[in-house]
Formats: C-alpha cells, sequence, structure tokens
C-alpha cells in the first residue's frame, strides 16, 4: 500500500516536470558517456559516477553493458554504442539503434578491477527499488561492500517499502554498514553494531576491522567485543569446515582407491596402471562433452549421466583386454605384475598423449555442479557435495553386486578359494577377467567424477595412484569397509592437519603416520581373518 | 616416474630428429642437407616435448622452428642455411644435461635455445661452461645468476614481480595492505617469494602480520583449504591480494576453487606470474575475469609486428586457434640478437658471439626495442593484464620505459652488493664492496 503511494507520487512528480526534466537529463547522460570515449580509466571512472548520479532509467542498462564488455566506443565520432550479441549496434544514451552506417573504429570500453567496484556500487544503489527480489538482495549486498554514503537516502526508502523479510534483513546491515563507516550518533552506531555482530561472517569481520579508530569509547568497546564474538564463532566454524573438506577429500579418495579395493584388495594384483583407468575415464567424459558441444548443446546438463555408463564400459573394456592379454600369465607373480602394470601405465599416458595432445583438455561443469550454497558459517560447493553423494552411491552399488548377485557370489567364491570353486563349475578364469573389468569399471567411474575437479591431462592417474594403495593397505586389504573408512579418516586426518602444518607438511605428516601404522597394524585397520588371507 | 618417461623417450632421439627435419624444416633443410655439413649453422633446440612439461615447451621448439624457417627464406646466415637439431630431454632434469652435451659434441651446434624450469637451466649450466657453448633461456625466472654462456631473455624478478606488487599497491590496483604469497614448492617460487617478502617489508612498510607464505606441491588439486584461509586472511577489514607463483597444472583447480568460493576479483585479486595465454585455453575463463597476471608480453597488445608474429604463427602452426605468449616473444627477440651477434662477429663460434652479444638492441613485439645488457639480461617493458571473458588479456598497466633486467636483487641480503658484467669486469657475480670477483 505505502509502496504503491510512494509510486503515484513519484509519478506525480514526474508528470509535473516531466518537459523540462527530459532535456536535462539527456543531456548530462550524454556528458557522463563522453568520459568513456576517452579510452583512460580515471575518465571512465568520473563517467561511471556521473551516470550514477544521473537518475537518468537507462542508468542501469548502461552500466550493465559495461560490466559485461557490451559498451563499445567510437573515438572518431565520439559516441558510445551498446553492442548486444547479435553485434548490433544501439546508442547508448537514447537506446536508439544506430542511424546510418555503423563506424569503423569502435573498440570496447575497457574496465579494471576498479572500475568493476565502482559499478557493483553504482549498479547497487541504482536497482534497490527493482521489481526482482533476487536483485534487491545483491543490490543490498553490494551496498554493503561499498558503503557509499550517498545510496542512504535510497536505501531508508528502500527498507520502508520492502516486503521480502530476507530482503529487508540484508538491507539493513548494508545500512548498518554505512552508518558505522560514515557520521552518525552513538546510538545508530551501536545499534549498527548489533546488527553487523548478528550477521557475524567473515565480511562483517572485515567491516568491523577496518572502521575508523576515532570514534567514542562506547563503540569502540561494542566493537571490540563484536569483532571477539564474531572471531569464536567463525572459528567453531573453521572446525566443522575442516570437518566438510575432510569427508570432501575422503570422498575423493574413496572413490580413486574402490577400483583398486577389487583390483588389488580383492584379486592381489597390484596394479600400478590403475591410475590411468582413472585418466581414461576422464577422457571419456571430455569425449562426451565434445560430442554433445557439437551436436547438441541442450543436452550438456546431462553430459555426466551419460560418461558415466560410457566410461565405465570403455575403462571396463580394456581392464579385461589388459587382463586377458597380460596379467593372466602373472598371477602369483608380484614383481613381475607391477613392472609390467607399471610399464603398461607409461603406454597408456603416452597413448593419450599422442592421441590428445600434451596439454589439459577442458572438462566443463553442469549447471548444477557450478556454484555454492552457504550453511552457517561455511560455504559448500555443490560440485564437492555431488561428488560425496557420487561416491557413496558407487560404493553402496558394489557392496550390493558382491552381495547379492550371483556374479558377486562367484567372484567371492574364487577369491576364498579358487580350486573349490572351480570343482563346483565356476568358470574361474572367466570371473578372473570379469572382475578385473570391474575394478578398472568402477575407476573409470571415479575419472568422471575426478575431471569436474582436477586437470583432464595425461599425468591425471598419477596423482592418484600413490593415494590409493595408501588408503586400501591402511584400510585393510580385501575388506571394502576398511577402504572407505581408510578413506574418510586419512582425508579427515589430513584436513585438520593442513592448516597448522601447511600443505606439503601436512602430507608428509600423514605419511609418516602410515607407516607406524601399518607397523603396528601390518593388515591395516580391517584385516581380514582366515583361509582367505593364506591363499 | 619422471626417469622411466626419459628412458622412453630417450630411446627416440634420431627418428625425432628426422621427424622434425622433414615435416617442420621442409625447404630449407632439403636444401641444407643436400649440401655439405659445413655449410650449415647448426642450431640446438633443448625443449621438453613428452613428460610433464611438455605442455609448455613443446610450443617453444615450433616458435624456433619457424624462426629458423623465415631467415633462411631470407637466404640464411652469412651465406649459410641453418639447420635445426631437436632434441627431448622429456621433462627429466638429469636428461637436460645429457641432451645439452650431445648437442654440443656429437652435432656441434653453435646455439641452443631451450630449457624451462629452473632446475633444468642449474642441470645444464656445467655443460654449457664446459663446453664453452652458448644458451639462450627464454622464461621468466628468479634471478639471482649471471653466466657467461647463457642469455637470458625472461624476466628477472625486477621485471616482473616487483612491478606487480607496485601497481597492486597503487590506486588503480586497489591500494592492497595485506599480501598473500602462494607458490608452488620449489626453487623459483621460494625465491621470488624471498625478494618479494624483502621488498614488501623494507620498501613498502609492511608488517609482517600482513603478509602470509603458502606453499603446495606440484599438481597440487585439492585448493580448499587453501582458498579459505585466502579468504579469511582477507576479512581483517584491509585490501587484500594474492601474489601466484603457482606453477603449471594446479592453477586450474586452484581458479576453479576462487570461482567456486565466490572470490571475486574485485574482493580478493590475484596476480599470476606462471598463467599465460596458454594455460587459460584449457579453463573456462569467465569465474576468473579481472584476476591478473604480469607479462614483459601479452597476445592482445596491438601492433604491426605483433600482429605479424600472431599470422606468421598461424601460418606456421596451421591453426588459427593456438595463442602466442611471453616465452615465446622472448625467443624471437633472442634469436634476432643471435642473428645479430653473428653477423656482427662475422663467424657463428659460440666464444666470439658472446663477445658481440652485449649491446645488440633488437625490436620487440610490444613496440619497442630491447637491449642487451653487459648482465647478459634484456630490457623489457611490463605489463599488467587483466583476464578476459575470452581468455586474454586487457593491458590495464604498464611501465613507462623498458625495464633493465638484474641479474641480483638488491633485497636480499646475499645478493645486494653484486653486479654482473661481462664487458669490462668479465664477472658474473663481481661484489662492489670487496670489488673482487666471486660473490658475497
Amino acid at each position: 500500500m505505502r509502496f504503491c503511494r510512494a509510486c503515484l507520487v513519484a509519478l506525480i512528480v514526474a508528470l509535473c516536470f516531466a518537459p523540462g526534466w527530459e532535456t536535462a537529463r539527456a543531456a548530462s547522460v550524454a556528458d557522463a558517456i563522453a568520459h568513456f570515449t576517452a579510452d583512460d580509466f580515471s575518465e571512465t571512472l568520473t563517467g561511471i559516477k556521473a551516470i550514477a548520479s544521473s537518475g537518468d532509467p537507462r542508468a542501469e542498462t548502461i552500466l550493465r553493458a559495461l560490466q559485461d564488455g557490451q559498451l563499445q566506443f567510437s573515438a572518431e565520432r565520439k559516441a558510445v554504442y551498446i553492442k548486444d550479441n547479435s553485434g548490433k549496434l544501439t546508442d547508448a544514451a537514447t537506446g536508439q539503434p544506430i542511424s546510418g552506417d555503423a563506424p569503423a573504429d569502435t573498440d570496447n570500453v575497457r574496465i579494471n578491477n576498479r572500475l568493476r567496484g565502482a559499478i557493483d556500487a553504482a549498479l547497487g544503489g541504482l536497482t534497490l527499488l527493482a521489481k526482482s527480489p533476487a536483485t534487491r538482495y545483491d543490490a543490498a549486498q553490494a551496498v554493503f561492500k561499498s558503503r557509499q554514503a550517498s545510496a542512504l537516502p535510497t536505501l531508508v526508502a528502500a527498507i520502508a517499502n520492502e516486503q521480502d523479510p530476507k530482503v529487508k534483513h540484508a538491507m539493513q546491515e548494508a545500512r548498518a554498514a554505512i552508518i558505522l563507516s560514515g557520521a552518525a550518533s552513538d546510538q545508530d552506531k551501536l545499534a549498527a553494531v548489533e546488527i553487523i555482530r548478528q550477521r557475524g561472517d567473515q565480511d562483517s569481520l572485515g567491516l568491523l576491522a577496518s572502521l575508523p579508530t576515532n570514534m567514542s569509547a562506547t563503540v569502540m568497546k561494542r566493537v571490540t567485543a563484536a569483532i571477539n564474538t564474531i572471531k569464536n564463532r567463525l572459528a567453531l566454524w573453521e572446525a566443522v569446515q575442516n570437518a566438510w573438506y575432510g569427508i570432501s577429500l575422503g570422498s575423493v579418495l574413496l572413490l580413486a582407491a574402490i577400483g583398486l579395493a577389487i583390483t588389488f584388495g580383492v584379486m592381489g594384483v597390484i596394479n600400478m596402471a590403475h591410475g590411468e583407468m582413472v585418466m581414461l575415464g576422464a577422457y571419456v567424459t571430455f569425449v562426451v562433452q565434445d560430442i554433445i558441444r557439437a551436436n547438441d548443446p541442450a543436452l550438456f546438463d546431462y553430459s555426466l549421466a551419460i560418461a558415466i555408463p560410457a566410461s565405465f564400459l570403455v575403462a571396463g573394456g580394456v581392464g579385461i583386454l589388459i587382463e586377458r592379454c597380460i596379467i593372466r600369465f602373472l598371477y602369483g607373480r608380484p614383481l613381475e605384475t607391477l613392472l609390467a602394470t607399471w610399464g603398461l601405465s607409461l603406454i597408456l599416458q603416452q597413448a593419450v598423449r599422442t592421441a590428445f595432445g600434451p596439454n589439459n583438455r577442458e572438462v566443463g561443469n553442469p549447471s548444477w555442479m557450478s556454484g555454492a550454497v552457504d550453511v552457517g558459517g561455511i560455504t559448500i560447493t555443490y560440485n564437492r557435495l555431488w561428488i560425496i553423494c557420487f561416491a557413496i552411491a558407487v560404493f553402496i552399488a558394489l557392496l550390493a553386486l558382491l552381495r547379492f548377485t550371483r556374479f558377486g557370489l562367484e567372484m567371492r567364491a574364487v577369491t576364498q578359494n579358487r580350486s573349490m570353486a572351480a570343482s563346483m563349475g565356476i568358470r574361474t578364469s572367466r570371473v578372473d577377467a570379469l572382475t578385473f573389468g570391474l575394478g578398472s569399471g568402477v575407476a573409470g567411474m571415479a575419472g568422471v567424477a575426478l575431471s569436474q575437479i582436477d586437470n583432464v591431462s595425461p599425468n591425471l592417474g598419477q596423482g592418484y595412484i600413490i593415494d590409493s594403495f595408501m588408503v586400501v593397505v591402511f584400510g585393510g586389504v580385501g575388506n571394502l569397509w576398511g577402504t572407505l573408512v581408510g578413506s574418510f579418516v586419512l582425508g579427515i586426518a589430513n584436513k585438520f592437519l593442513e592448516p597448522y602444518a601447511g600443505a606439503v607438511l601436512g602430507k608428509i605428516a600423514i605419511l609418516v603416520l602410515i607407516i607406524l601404522f601399518i607397523q603396528k597394524r601390518p593388515r591395516g585397520m580391517f584385516a581380514l581373518k582366515g583361509r582367505a588371507i593364506e591363499a | 616416474m619422471l626417469n622411466s618417461t626419459g628412458v622412453v623417450a630417450a630411446q627416440r632421439p634420431w627418428s625425432r630428429r628426422w621427424l622434425t627435419a622433414v615435416a617442420g624444416l621442409a625447404l630449407g633443410v632439403m636444401t641444407a642437407s643436400a649440401a655439405r655439413a659445413e655449410d650449415t649453422i647448426k642450431v640446438g633446440i633443448l625443449h621438453s616435448l613428452s613428460g610433464t612439461m611438455a605442455i609448455s615447451e613443446t610450443t617453444l621448439k615450433d616458435v624456433v622452428l619457424m624462426l629458423i624457417d623465415q631467415q633462411n627464406k631470407k637466404g640464411g646466415l652469412l651465406g649459410k642455411k641453418l639447420e635445426a637439431v631437436v632434441v627431448d630431454p622429456a621433462s627429466n632434469w638429469p636428461l637436460f644435461a645429457e641432451k645439452a652435451r650431445e648437442l654440443i659434441s656429437k652435432d656441434h651446434v653453435s646455439v641452443v635455445f631451450g630449457c624451462w624450469t629452473s632446475v633444468s637451466r642449474k642441470s645444464v649450466l656445467p655443460v654449457f661452461k664446459e663446453l664453452n657453448n652458448l644458451l639462450f633461456y627464454p622464461v621468466q625466472y628468479e634471478g639471482e645468476e649471471s653466466e657467461r654462456n647463457v642469455i637470458y631473455t625472461g624476466a628477472a624478478p625486477n621485471q616482473q614481480a616487483i612491478p606487480a606488487v607496485d601497481y597492486l599497491a597503487s590506486p588503480d590496483g586497489g591500494s592492497v595492505k595485506r599480501w598473500v604469497l602462494e607458490g608452488t614448492d620449489y626453487v623459483y617460487p621460494r625465491t621470488t617469494n624471498k625478494i618479494l617478502e624483502a621488498y614488501l617489508r623494507d620498501v613498502l612498510k609492511v608488517a609482517p602480520e600482513d603478509i602470509m607464505i603458502n606453499y603446495t606441491p606440484f599438481g597440487f588439486s585439492d585448493w580448499q583449504t587453501e582458498v579459505s584461509k585466502i579468504k579469511a586472511f582477507g576479512s581483517a577489514g584491509k585490501k587484500t591480494a594474492v601474489v601466484s607463483t603457482i606453477n603449471g597444472d594446479a592453477n586450474v583447480p586452484f581458479y576453479k576453487e576462487l570461482g567456486n568460493q565466490g572470490i571475486k576479483a574485485t574482493d580478493i585479486p590475484v596476480v599470476a606470474f606462471s598463467v599465460g595465454e596458454e594455460e587459460l585455453a584449457g579453463l573456462d575463463t569467465k569465474p576468473l575475469v579481472g584476476h591478473l597476471a604480469a607479462w614483459n608480453y601479452f597476445e592482445s597488445i596491438k601492433t604491426p609486428a605483433n600482429e605479424a608474429f600472431i599470422k606468421a604463427w598461424h601460418e606456421f602452426i596451421k591453426n588459427p586457434k593456438r595463442t602466442t605468449n611471453d616465452p615465446m616473444e622472448a625467443h624471437y627477440i633472442g634469436f634476432n640478437m643471435w642473428v645479430k651477434a653473428v653477423e656482427k662477429a662475422g663467424t657463428a663460434d659460440p666464444d666470439k658471439v658472446i663477445e658481440a652479444l652485449p649491446g645488440t638492441r633488437q625490436a620487440n613485439l610490444t613496440g619497442g626495442v630491447s637491449e642487451l645488457l653487459p648482465n647478459h639480461h634484456i630490457t623489457k617493458p611490463v605489463f599488467i593484464g587483466e583476464i578476459r571473458p575470452d581468455g586474454q588479456f586487457d593491458v590495464v598497466w604498464k611501465t613507462k620505459d623498458l625495464v633493465p633486467g638484474a641479474a641480483w636483487s638488491p633485497y636480499i641480503a646475499t645478493s645486494k652488493n653484486l653486479i654482473g658484467d661481462w664487458v669490462k669486469l668479465k664477472c658474473g657475480n663481481y661484489n662492489t664492496v670487496t670489488k673482487k670477483c666471486g660473490g658475497a
């Protein structure tokens, strides 16, 4: 109701002054825009400020075009244009299509970080009264960051009209930020400190820490107290965050190691080419995305869903081929297996390097895997979240396969007692090939997930092979549950050590701890008991 | 891992060489190999074509082949054709020394263009000194070195790192007050950060608690903790920037994590010394817009010389999408300086060419004229570029004049009195206080 009344008043005012206003405004925007043709950062900054304060309805469009790099200028004609995606030019000041032929010397109006900050601040002030709540929210956040005193009157008006509680809250925080940075009564400042303290994130901490120290003692005391409260709160969240990062790293380790848990853990094959199966899976993802980009870009968000079975089949097929051609002749000869599979890993790397080139290949994130969500004081990125889900899903599927299917039963039978299984009519060599194929195929699926967070290059697998062996040995050879627990324990331990010891020392510390642990328990955390281990 | 890659690759230098001779040099080599061996001047190319560094070094091999091809089309040098000898050190540091020895002793090359990492340069140094040959090194490096047998055409720290920090501390760069020095754990980042830390502390008067130094291993991929550490460090109410000496592959997940955690260039800008057009080619650059890189050359700089170079490169490599980058320009300058010095000396004998090189001037691709200084470094302009959505850079700042490369940093206690001068003093580490050659 109040908003409507404000609109009505504004409309009446606008109608009364329309003719005179119109020319004055056009002149001011045209003047402001002329600054853009100088191709000089400080001139452009002057232009941005002038446009922001012009009150012109086109100000937002012009600034957004500048932000997106769509604003072009012609030095010869002293004119500025907006270039849309199809390459058509419109006059920036009037919004009309250009008359006559296009100027020959157009160039982008260049911006740097300082100008980007100024544009964000200006847009924040301009869009506080926008229609969409999301835009208003972004505007409030931009004002919170810029703390421009000039935005205060608009902000106060916007708060009065705001219906959405979330947006309103953000606006009040923005107002508090402006009040704190500028001149205001102690009472206002104390209230503002309280609002910022409740917000309690890193930005608030930054704001409070950057305040001038010449404020009155009561305010300063409250500010210091607020800083301490926020710091304590953030320290608590940091522990949660480390745990989350640990789980995330654990899921990556689990994905990388779970295939090895089958080929090495269950079959006892020391497979140095395991990392290359992961790499193959990542390259399958690249090929799938490439085909989708070329044929049907609309399918891009489903590219990973297509890549998962595809990479399973490709890596699994290569795995079966390796087992049939090389490994089956080497059962029971671990040293030869180690050397043969290592040589194989080099061959696979160089083959991929020859086929795809030595450079990294770009694998895109589907839209549902980009970005992050704030939960309390921590940031959870979607790609990590999905990878955790995927790792758990793969683990459960594999467990079910071993437990409930005929193939799983045969597999367990063969690994537990080969000759008995053979005499019961199980074709052990076929089971061997399929088991190795399964382990390789799972590694391939891990490659799909890892392509989302790591470089897709021929060296991708090398980085994971040591970690994978570490997890399997630590967790207990031949036990999937051991692999699960092992990967999460190592992941979390690593992430709790990293902030204190640094990335390099943290990793060394983990290795030392594992060596000590293996001294104490040579068979890992969950050692298999019984006849299986003697075989 | 590296060793075995090296062994695999080491078995094929012959086939590799013939392949390049046939494919790369087409006309030039055909006439050259028909003539007697003494009628060619041999140019060695020592860049990794396999292994981890292949991603960066293969391009440099191609650019030298292109420059040789161009020179031969102009009629060669001293009436002789140039002949390229390509070997593959396979990203294996000891193999670099072996291959360098092979190039000089067996193939009798007059000059070698090669190396990327500092450790590979250090590995070949004794060979070049012993056999008295000439190496052109095209990559930005940590300084603290000046050798008679090496010409450093890449940037020394004062031609890249120091100007970048100066820019960030200026109002245009955001008046940065708090610094994160983030690097890969090896000699180049460690030395550069040592110089930068001393510079920040002593010249820009930054308090020690406002500097954070972090190292990560090669190929690091889980950046979550590091990036949130940077985020937390940046929330102390002072403008914060990251100076990145992260090298190679690790950059991609680093920038991805920055984008994912919502750190924008307007909040915490990252200035990188090892990220160029080539590295950005495998990356979705939209979240990176506004992050910075400091180089002496950008592909996007518009000069007639640069446009001609890019055109020639696209024609030579037969792919209009291939980018050009800073070390390629360094080879362009170095190669042309070598040609001029050979013409001046009247012979391709490395010993004579080394004497003739200092003072040689060569127009660079960005509109200035670079000169080879007595300390075997060159003068270069310094540019700061911001990443654009298309993976190229917008130059936002540049030095007024060309900056002379300083071999020894004045900000480190052990090197502040040293100078390199191969013209008058004939010494790479002359101590100006003790008036003696031989370091601190």
